[in-house]
């Protein structure tokens, strides 16, 4: 290609822009949950703790808190199982259907999350089961599972498909060479598709507004501030979610960054 | 004797290879039949059912789509859906496509890893957040009109708006077209651009005639999936976009929200589903139809 200078530095510029757009509500809500305006503006107010006290001393808060770590841990567990045992059944068999399992498999992301809350919630009423913590975390696990599912896939196909032959040649069953073989050469994409799972349960907002009843999850809370008025509380939530989501999708792509410049 | 008992030790084996095989097969049958598939119908069904006396009862009518489907409230959502949608991803394609071109062509390898490493992680962070941060930002007398005021500019209207929707709906989708844009134009045959500068196209040229064709599966699909995101999405039109008129995604908001109407809000989230479908089944024909010519 030309190598224009001009040019190139233009695009960097450009490129610099499109990061700032794409950063910067995430750097103003840490900004404005220490500023002490209840509406923020430029010039900043006077630093301070207030809001992270009223949020600190929010037994509803806690309540939440509480209810969004059992739901995300829980849904991380149940679609990183479920994600392991169908990239394993994609690497391993083929069978007729293919297409149709991996349809069924992966479409959920497709599908607006109006559209699956509006769904979950009647089939769960149907049911009878809706309004419970257990309905929030059956209706995340069908969201997330294609996302465990995909990062498992990837790293299985990274592996030399001979080592699971060799183990059952030298006499292991089909579950130790599991066990022994695929489970450990996995494990990084196992880890990583658990927090990644689990930051998406912990943000999703419209399926645990629909459905969770009283079982109020951060986001519904956040959801709700936001409906009333003006509240710069939604900050330090909001700083706090953050801290948690991106705390956990940069471990998951870590774990499987340094795994893969060690095996290089 | 020994042949009957390998029979049987082959039986069992082959029903230990069956039982290991099934172990990993069903979970996912199961739980996507009674979770995805099972609510999906269920609400493809509701909307023919009918409430009597604040209650659903389980019905065949056609009452709640001649309803929906005959007022014009409706339709004036369903135009001001696709238009925002249409618009959103027109502007997201654009705004993302340079960005992707930069980190495709002229990025070292290592730059772009990074670049993509920072680009997912917003995809997983909180939305509603970052739109209520917009909406601070975007306000009469938030950061960007204050700035503005020193340079004796504005103050500008941008909540409320169509503008503030689509920024809304680029927090959503740009990060991943950037992406899904990136991993198209690395994928292309670098040769072949390289020819086509030496032997004197113009750099825009080049562009149009070399690099979007070569690129087209992979821009459509970022097309499809930004469109899909936004037209689903009931976030920005509703605290950026003011919601009046109210978008699809509002007005199923609205409607199970305010009552007990649910066949109606279903039959707004069918025809969604079905605009979606024909959208994306258009999109996955473009982008792999065959060059004519």
């Amino acid at each position: 290609m030309s190598d224009n200078r001009p040019l190139r530095w233009f695009l960097y510029g450009y490129l610099a822009l499109v990061f700032t757009f794409i950063f910067a509500p995430i750097l103003f809500s840490v900004i404005f949950s220490f500023n002490s305006d209840r509406f923020p503006t430029i010039p900043l107010g006077s630093f301070t703790l207030k809001w992270y006290q009223t949020v600190w001393n929010d037994p509803d808060v806690w309540e939440a808190a509480r209810t969004s770590l059992t739901v995300s841990l829980s849904t991380a567990t149940i679609a990183t199982l479920l994600g392991f045992a169908t990239a394993y059944t994609d690497y391993r068999y083929s069978f007729r259907l293919k297409p149709v399992y991996l349809g069924l498999v992966l479409l959920p992301p497709t599908i607006p999350l109006i559209i699956m809350a509006l769904a979950m919630l009647a089939w769960f009423a149907k049911l009878g089961i809706s309004g419970q913590v257990m309905s929030i975390i059956i209706a995340h696990s069908v969201l997330t599972a294609p996302f465990a599912m995909a990062i498992i896939r990837l790293r299985l196909s990274q592996m030399d498909p001979s080592l699971e032959s060799a183990a059952w040649n030298l006499g292991a069953s089909q579950w130790s060479a599991l066990r022994r073989v695929i489970v450990p050469f996995c494990l990084p994409a196992i880890i990583s598709s658990f927090c990644l799972t689990a930051a998406v349960s912990f943000d999703e907002f419209a399926i645990s507004w629909f459905v969770s009843g009283l079982n109020k999850t951060i986001p519904v809370i956040i959801l709700e501030i936001v409906t009333g008025n003006i509240d710069p509380q939604v900050n330090a939530i909001g700083s706090f979610v953050f801290l948690v989501s991106m705390t956990l999708v940069i471990i998951a792509q870590v774990v499987l960054m340094t795994r893969r410049k060690k095996e290089v | 004797m020994s042949e009957a008992t390998s029979t049987t030790a082959a039986s069992s084996a082959a029903r230990q290879s069956s039982v290991f095989k099934l172990t990993f097969r069903l979970p996912i049958i199961i739980w996507q039949s009674l979770f995805f598939i099972g609510p999906l119908c269920f609400m493809v069904a509701m909307s023919f059912f009918i409430v009597r006396n604040y209650r659903m009862q389980e019905d065949f009518v056609m009452k709640n789509w001649l309803k929906m489907l005959g007022r014009d409230y409706f339709w004036d959502s369903y135009v001001l859906t696709w238009g925002l949608a249409g618009i959103g991803t027109v502007v997201t394609m654009l705004v993302a496509f340079p960005a992707a071109y930069t980190l495709a062509f002229k990025a070292s390898e290592a730059v772009r890893r990074w670049a993509i490493f920072m680009l997912i992680i917003p995809f997983f962070t909180s939305y509603l957040v970052r739109i209520f941060s917009w909406y601070v930002i975007l306000a009469e007398s938030g950061v960007i009109n204050a700035g503005l005021s020193y340079l004796g500019l504005g103050p500008f209207v941008m909540l409320n708006t169509k503008f503030g929707t689509v920024v809304g709906y680029m927090t959503l989708t740009l990060p991943l077209v950037i992406i899904l844009q990136t991993f198209a134009l690395a994928n292309i045959d670098r040769s072949l651009v390289e020819a086509a500068f030496n032997l004197g196209c113009r750099p825009f040229r080049t562009i149009y005639r070399v690099i979007l064709p070569m690129a087209r599966t992979g821009l459509i699909i970022a097309a499809v999936f930004c469109f899909i995101l936004s037209f689903g999405d009931f976030v920005s039109p509703y605290y950026l976009g003011g919601s009046k008129p109210p978008t699809l995604p509002i007005l199923i908001v609205d409607t199970v929200k305010s009552g007990q109407q649910w066949p109606r809000a279903a039959v707004v989230a069918v025809v969604m589903m079905v605009t979606l479908f024909v959208v994306a089944f258009a999109g996955i024909m473009a982008a792999y139809r065959r060059r004519v010519g």
